[in-house]
């Protein structure tokens, strides 16, 4: 049976399964995602605003960010640990990681962000 | 010559962090190019595979130095609110541009979208990084993987870029200033 892995070219089959890839790519889209939806959150409701505030000079942006990069971490190492032997299929992966990345560059991107909000 | 603390870490945070950052993209898309080329990359040796893992570290270390020092280290001063009555926004960035409709976009766009945008690089540099140093030249057989690492590697570069455009300008326009100066020797007049 071929390995689903190998999306080769005429190469042989691959040595490492795709799994721990996956996990890395899909994880690094959710924490793109992640950053602009709580950037967008914060933005639009004031109490969410004030619970990102987790160091006051540098305000909502600091719970933003660290909020972000804590669900990609913890993510990551969820789908690592579930995928990491894995062959997987990389094209419905792909696709999802470039559609979380898509939407987070649409939501902090300040136009797109207030049209969300009716500004 | 002499420049105020806060300029020298703002110019250590862009010229520095951000600059060296959008500059190391060009081998790292070129050693991917290599790895992806048609019939396979031949095999690095050992002491070319360490010197590329510490050039992907290296620019993971950048790109999380630059957003870092960013958020924590120039934005506090950026942001910063003038006392009631203060007249002179120099020290007070954020404020400036805003007090001009001729410059408040800079803010109001350049900064609003610049301060989040620039998070994405790190996290998609560590992705490639990772992908890269994980899988070497066999990821020259996984073509979905190389697929998403050379868009990831792309939206890195134009998220870094955004930021590096938008805090150059920004800085021209209201630069962050303050602290203590720095006498730089050499540059006295004669």
């Amino acid at each position: 049976m071929k390995n689903p892995a190998a999306e080769t070219e005429g190469a042989p089959e691959a040595q490492i399964p795709n799994g721990g890839a996956a996990a890395a790519i899909l994880s690094a889209g959710f924490g793109c995602f992640s950053i602009g939806i709580c950037a967008w959150l914060g933005d639009a409701y004031a109490p969410l605003a004030r619970f990102f505030d987790f160091y006051n000079p540098t305000g909502p942006l600091s719970g933003v960010t660290t909020s972000a990069i804590l669900i990609w971490l913890v993510l990551w190492i969820i789908l690592s640990k579930a995928w990491s032997r894995k062959s997987l299929p990389m094209g419905m992966i792909n696709l999802s990681a470039f559609l979380l990345l898509g939407l987070g560059m649409l939501l902090v991107f300040p136009p797109f962000g207030d049209f969300l909000q009716g500004k | 010559m002499q420049m105020s603390f806060r300029e020298f870490v703002t110019a250590v945070h862009g010229m520095g962090f951000g600059a060296f950052f959008l500059l190391t993209f060009s081998g790292t898309l070129f050693e991917l190019r290599r790895l992806c080329g048609s019939g396979g990359a031949p095999a690095l040796g050992g002491g070319a595979r360490r010197i590329l893992h510490v050039y992907l570290i290296a620019l993971c270390v950048l790109g999380w130095c630059a957003v870092f020092s960013g958020a924590y280290l120039v934005y506090p001063w950026y942001r910063a609110h003038p006392p009631a009555g203060t007249t002179d926004l120099g020290e007070f960035a954020q404020r400036k541009l805003m007090s001009s409709p001729a410059t408040a976009g800079w803010h109001n766009l350049g900064m609003e979208w610049k301060e989040h945008v620039a998070w994405f690089a790190p996290i998609a540099i560590t992705m490639v990084a990772f992908v890269m140093i994980s899988y070497g030249n066999d990821l020259s057989r996984h073509r979905q993987v190389r697929k998403a690492v050379f868009g990831f590697a792309a939206a890195a570069f134009f998220a870094a870029g955004i930021a590096g455009f938008f805090g150059a300008m920004i800085n021209k326009s209201a630069p962050v200033q303050g602290g203590a100066p720095i006498v730089i020797p050499g540059g006295a007049s004669e």
